[in-house]
């Protein structure tokens, strides 16, 4: 066997999580290299918008900010189910570690003062949100690209991770494909962070990017690794009406108002302090109810209205959004209100690790969307994602380094055998032919999770989707292909993957129907309230290649701040 | 959704089995709204699974889909088709770089050259505690070409780059002008001097093209007369001392 590569530390994942891993890695004196499905700069970090949060004071209302504001802000935003000390990391590193990205290039917008720039976002007592324009996402990864450019770290663009290798319970390494030549690849590591990103496309309507389909996330699940809260979905209120592309908090930060078909301002009765402004659970559930009583525009939608703002406010400081707005609905939001609705958004809920991204599997670590470190609980606050990826990313590329694993030699007689069992599978898969094709099964699964794991939920409609997707996982068994080659055979990258994102859509609805109570995200019409009495604990879902996955129940991590009545 | 049928002629090339690229035409009902990626998609999903193409995010801010769509370059995602006002919409990879299956192109040769100009930000002396400071004003110049996304399409319509492979290209020479116009850059010396070559800026032939075609607004070829500038005034300084 030939198809071999050794590095001390593999990041499998090229978005801000992985890089800034990498970017450690590196300093730590380690060889790293990353590997991603797309380049890195398609990851879907780069499409985040609003911001990032540090409480810098920066901002003339926001200088009496500190991170325990944030720390508290984040946990009274996740409903009381995030851990509280994970929470506390995430806020007290914040302001290093946006510094450090300016430093590093990233191109903030600037205070008249020359600082950098805050605004307000749902849910945060201070306006402690940083930004660039409504691009912060790609200033951030292209500068963290860039870092990597400079220290030369060596990328493995358009390698699909299809599964991670375990030995004697530790993770030793991974099988890859290359997607432009069909070639199937071993790569042995010390120690390997996933960092694949979240997987809302099991979704229908989701702001995500197409790729976002949780393949690494799958891969780490089926070696072991339990998934942690799968039933907090957060739909974000503002995506824009048809393709659901984001429509960014900030919009909302920088002033924008919500209407109904009446030309009611409706945040004032469902959040009477903070209005708009309120965290994305409930302004998503009062705009689906809206619609839902008759209140919504024809299709399901509402106005989003940014004209008082002015054309020059809209221009400096929503130029990508106005941008957005333009090329896909046809508004130019300078003179009409933006149409938006709810939609899918990010993943509260993956793979469990501690707080510096480490799995159970020794030599295994998770950060970014893919993981559950539990620092967004039930709801994740706008502004936190960025935040989170770049101070676990850090942390964890800090400890990997430390890891020293098995000799090359040791492992290479099981990195061959799971070579081998891979190539096999997928040359299984070219040569069935009585089956359907990847593409029905996977638009089925999205109507399923839209229609009845949705922003409203209830114990019917959640068995049917159990049983649902009890029965696509039994057909994707026959799954076949359209396309037997090798070069470039997206047909057999979307039905490997259409089997992880099966696994996650069935641990999501599975914890969901279990889950009896309403809290952040997850909101049950039959089970009013929230039940800190029985429900004040993670969910976890144990793979299980036979069936349904195994759940058990673990302690939330509560120090300071003793749960209240979440109210805004 | 009243939908209406449009057939869409697309460039096809297998190096498994072709020598040379040819086309095939698929037709297809797209309703009010569609975009030519969600088109291609459908196509791959239901008529063709062998069809390769690059997506990523669908909200033109990734870069992965640039293509040649009857003609013009842009980013799929974002071209409506309807607003095309064609019944058969033919759809080419980008040129100027070369195709390695289908609407896939080679996209190394294109990311060599942004590395050529070393795109990172080189201040000088430690980092200081908080950041650095920028004026609003200043940060303005360098903005517009802080959105780059990489996408190439400014590559493909450039008749420099068209002609010679060793040019950098306005991609590179705009991004390269993005660290030269940062206030917090110090290598402004160095920087110049790894542009002022035929290869380099005086390699443009200044017909806009790339700034007729970029979906963010970049202009490389106002970033690359700025940079000419810059080397000019930095050599009539030279001849005055």
């Amino acid at each position: 066997m030939t198809n071999f590569s050794h590095h001390q530390i593999l990041v499998i994942g090229g978005g801000l999580a992985g890089l800034r891993a990498a970017v450690e890695a590196h300093a730590a004196g380690r060889s790293v290299a990353v590997m991603s499905k797309v380049y890195p700069m398609r990851s879907h970090s780069g499409a985040a918008q609003g911001g990032i949060n540090a409480a810098l004071g920066n901002h003339p209302e926001g200088q009496d900010d500190s991170w325990e504001n944030h720390a508290f802000d984040t946990i009274k935003g996740s409903d009381y189910l995030a851990d509280q000390p994970r929470a506390e990391i995430l806020a007290r590193d914040a302001p290093e570690r946006v510094l450090e990205m300016e430093h590093w290039g990233a191109y903030f917008s600037r205070f008249p003062d020359g600082r950098i720039a805050q605004r307000p976002f749902g849910g945060a007592g201070f306006p402690r949100t940083c930004y660039a324009a409504d691009r912060t996402g790609h200033h951030l990864l292209h500068t963290l690209w860039e870092q990597c450019l400079k220290r030369e770290i060596p990328f493995y663009n358009e390698w699909l991770l299809t599964r991670l290798v375990i030995h004697d319970g530790q993770a030793i390494g991974a099988v890859a494909l290359h997607i432009p030549s069909g070639e199937l690849r071993a790569f042995g590591a010390d120690a390997i962070i996933v960092a694949g990103g979240g997987h809302g496309r099991i979704y229908d309507k989701s702001t995500n990017a197409i790729i976002n389909t949780g393949s690494a996330t799958a891969a780490a699940y089926a070696a072991g690794v339990p998934l942690e809260d799968m039933e907090f979905v957060q739909f974000h209120p503002t995506t824009l009406y048809g393709t659901n592309i984001l429509i960014s908090e900030g919009v909302r930060g920088e002033g924008g108002i919500l209407y109904n078909t009446e030309g009611e301002r409706f945040m004032e009765r469902y959040a009477p302090t903070v209005k708009d402004l309120a965290p994305r659970d409930i302004v998503a559930r009062a705009i689906q109810t809206e619609v839902s009583e008759g209140r919504g525009f024809a299709g399901g939608y509402v106005h989003l209205d940014i004209r008082h703002l002015g054309e020059e406010i809209i221009k400096s400081r929503l130029p990508g959004i106005r941008q957005i707005a333009m090329d896909f609905t046809g508004v130019d939001p300078i003179e009409a209100s933006i149409p938006v609705q709810p939609g899918q958004h990010y993943s509260m809920g993956g793979l469990v690790c501690d707080e510096n991204g480490a799995t159970p599997l020794p030599g295994l670590f998770a950060i970014g969307e893919c993981s559950c470190i539990s620092v967004h609980g039930a709801n994740r606050l706008g502004g936190n994602s960025l935040l989170e990826t770049i101070v676990f990313g850090k942390r964890a590329g800090e400890l990997a380094s430390q890891r020293v694993g098995e000799s090359a030699n040791q492992r290479e007689k099981i990195l061959a055998e799971a070579l081998n069992e891979q190539a096999a599978a997928i040359e299984a898969l070219k040569a069935r032919t009585d089956g359907e094709r990847q593409t029905v099964i996977r638009r089925e699964m999205k109507a399923v999770m839209t229609e009845r794991v949705g922003i409203y939920r209830e114990e019917q409609s959640l068995a049917e989707a159990v049983e649902a997707l009890a029965e696509l996982k039994e057909r994707y068994r026959r799954v076949t292909l359209d396309n037997k080659g090798e070069v470039f055979n997206y047909d057999l990258v979307d039905a490997l993957e259409l089997g992880g994102m099966l696994e996650l859509a069935e641990a999501t609805a599975r914890t969901a129907l279990k889950r009896t109570e309403c809290r952040g995200s997850h909101w049950r019409t039959d089970h009013p309230g929230r039940n800190d009495e029985e429900w004040l604990k993670h969910s976890l879902a144990f793979y299980n290649p036979d069936g349904p996955p195994r759940l058990e129940y673990a302690d939330v991590l509560i120090t300071k701040y003793q749960p209240t009545e979440r109210k805004y | 959704m009243n939908a209406k049928s449009y057939t869409f002629k697309v460039q096809r090339f297998d190096p498994e089995k072709d020598d040379q690229p040819c086309y095939q035409e698929y037709t297809l009902d797209a309703p009010e709204g569609m975009t030519v990626l969600e088109a291609l998609l459908r196509i791959q999903a239901e008529q063709d699974g062998s069809l390769a193409f690059r997506y990523a995010c669908r909200g033109a801010v990734c870069g992965s889909c640039a293509m040649l769509i009857n003609g013009q370059v842009d980013l799929a995602c974002r071209t409506q088709v309807r607003g095309l006002g064609a019944e058969t919409i033919t759809v080419e990879p980008l040129p100027n770089l070369p195709v390695l299956k289908d609407l896939v192109v080679d996209m190394e040769p294109f990311f060599a050259k942004i590395q050529a100009v070393q795109p990172w930000l080189q201040p000088s002396g430690p980092d200081p505690e908080r950041e650095r400071l920028v004026d609003p004003v200043q940060w303005a110049e360098a903005e517009p070409y802080t959105n780059c996304i990489l996408c190439a399409s400014c590559h493909s319509v450039c008749p420099a780059a068209g002609r010679d492979p060793a040019y950098l290209g306005p991609a590179a020479l705009a991004k390269h002008y993005r660290f030269l116009a940062d206030v917090r850059d110090a290598a402004d010396d160095e920087r110049t001097a790894r542009v002022d070559s035929e290869q380099g800026v005086w390699g443009c032939d200044m017909v806009w093209n790339c700034v007729e075609v970029c979906p963010k607004g970049v202009p490389p070829t106002q970033g690359i007369g700025k940079t000419r500038a810059r080397i000019r005034r930095a050599q009539r300084a030279k001849r005055e001392r």
